[in-house]
């Protein structure tokens, strides 16, 4: 059986774990600008939380995604499904491109221009809203990009605790030791991160002010 | 509120000093008074002070000793917010919000001010003609315009809520000198019209005494002198006279040499 026909003969499985590992991954991003982007705002505002926040984030990125599982297993309420687990991981993960991200992106804002908007009497609320994310709003969706494409990849192994998604294929394939199978959940996996990079990039440059 | 009257102290420096940190005094002991309806230049060197008694007047800095007053009240008393909108502030970098078209760089306070749209569009098309801009320029974004153009525009925003003070941070550098020359004679006769009290920098001499009605000479963080354009050409001070000799220089180049 080609890959081909397996798709064709499986295309409401394919269907169904893709959109699966959409959700995951959809449900995450979704929470980790949420938190990432107002924390990202704040650190901006005050300075001094810059380093423990970002170095937490950074630590939570340098933990395995199985081991960080296993720490969620046992907590309650989270511990007890696992696409709770799958997407509370996802969103650790997702959140330092975005903190990082929505920092930077603000504090790269042209000075003479944030100046000028303060020197003619705009708060700090206009001074945020109307100038600073604006200009910084395509650097963030450059870190929303680079956490979705990650996140894609990561929730492949959420299938090792049973929170679906395309890691089912792959996870089966090696039980079967299948390439096809494998390849039948890489490939959409693949796309799906191919798909997400190219949307938010395209989102990213429109929203580039012009230099 | 003041009373009236063609001397009024606007804007008033009292003892102003600003340090960075215990090694490093930007400003000593400034004593400063602007009056209503004034040009008054500030004119020093690169590093002397300008852009930070600038600062001073619209609270982007606050002094670390003495106080300065705008319109008789204490910057520290006044609601930044409030205060600034009041003044005018055409920053040295010019710094035009690049996201904007011009119409909504130049109606961005009258927005912040609750203004109407129909209102906001007729002061944008107003203060395009007020500073030579064909009205065509309201829908352009700042990369698309010329360096004078964009320092037309900075000018133009910030008189858009029609604040009756105006701090000016060399407007008109960076320019070609016809280009210059011309947007200085702009000034002039907008300054005629508007009658507006302004600090106006500059390390121009030439410029100072197109735009003055005083001059404020400023050196390594000191006023050392405050002259009508008159009294400067012929003020004893050693800086007034070396920048009056370069000047005359500057204007008859064949005398070189013989002063
Ligand atoms: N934030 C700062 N940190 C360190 N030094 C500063 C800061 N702001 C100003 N200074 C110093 O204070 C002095 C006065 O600066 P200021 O910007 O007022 O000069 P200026 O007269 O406007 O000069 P220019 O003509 O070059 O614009 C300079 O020596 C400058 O280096
Ligand atoms: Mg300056």
């Amino acid at each position: 059986m080609s890959l081909l026909e397996f798709f064709l003969r499986n295309r409401e499985g394919v269907l169904e774990l893709t959109l699966e590992h959409l959700w995951l991954v959809g449900v995450s991003i979704l929470l980790a600008v949420a938190i990432g982007l107002p924390l990202g705002i704040l650190l901006t505002r005050w300075p001094r939380a810059r380093r423990p926040v970002l170095g937490g984030a950074n630590i939570m990125q340098t933990i395995p995604s199985l081991a960080l599982f296993a720490f969620l297993l046992p907590l309650p309420w989270l511990g007890e499904r696992a696409d709770r687990i799958a997407i509370t991981a996802l969103t650790l993960y997702a959140l330092l491109p975005i903190i990082r991200n929505t920092y930077a992106g603000i504090t790269g804002v042209d000075p003479a221009v944030v100046e000028a908007g303060r020197g003619m009497g705009l708060t700090d609320r206009q001074l945020l809203f109307k100038v600073e994310l604006p200009l910084a709003l395509g650097v963030i969706i450059a870190g929303i990009r680079v956490a979705a494409v990650t996140s894609v990849g990561v929730a492949t192994i959420a299938a090792a605790i049973g929170a679906g998604g395309l890691g089912e294929y792959i996870f089966r394939g090696l039980a079967m030791v299948s390439n096809q199978l494998i390849l039948a959940g890489a490939i959409p996996a693949a796309l799906l991160a191919l798909l997400a990079d190219g949307t938010l990039g395209l989102i990213e440059r429109r929203l580039r002010p012009a230099q | 509120m003041l009373a009236g009257g063609a001397n009024d102290v606007v804007i008033e420096f009292r003892g102003v000093s600003y340090q960075l940190d215990s090694r490093q005094t930007i400003l000593h002991r400034l004593n400063l008074e602007v009056r209503r309806g004034e040009t008054l230049v500030l004119l020093g060197r690169s590093g002397s002070g300008k852009t930070t008694t600038l600062k001073l007047i619209n609270r982007l800095l606050v002094p670390t000793e003495g106080e300065v007053l705008v319109e008789g009240r204490g910057t520290l008393v006044w609601d930044p917010i409030r205060l600034r909108r009041r003044i005018g502030y055409v920053i040295q970098e010019i710094g035009l919000f690049p996201h904007c078209t011009v119409e909504r760089n130049v109606g961005l306070v009258p927005a912040a001010e609750g203004w109407p749209a129909e209102k906001r569009r007729e002061r944008v098309r107003e203060l395009l003609d007020l500073v030579g801009l064909e009205p065509a320029m309201a829908a352009r974004y700042p990369h698309e315009l010329s360096g004078g153009q964009r320092q037309r525009v900075g000018v133009a925003r910030a008189l858009a809520a029609g604040p009756p003070m105006l701090l000016m941070d060399e407007p008109f550098g960076a320019l070609d000198p016809l280009t210059r020359a011309e947007l200085q004679r702009e000034f002039q006769s907008l300054q005629r019209r508007l009658r507006k009290t302004i600090v106006f920098v500059t390390h121009d001499l030439r410029e100072a005494l197109l735009v003055a009605t005083r001059i404020g000479l400023l050196e390594a963080g000191r006023l050392v002198g405050l002259y009508t354009p008159e009294e400067f050409l012929r003020a004893p001070d050693p800086l007034a006279a070396d920048y009056a000799a370069a000047f005359r220089t500057a204007e008859n180049p064949t005398e070189r040499g013989e002063r």
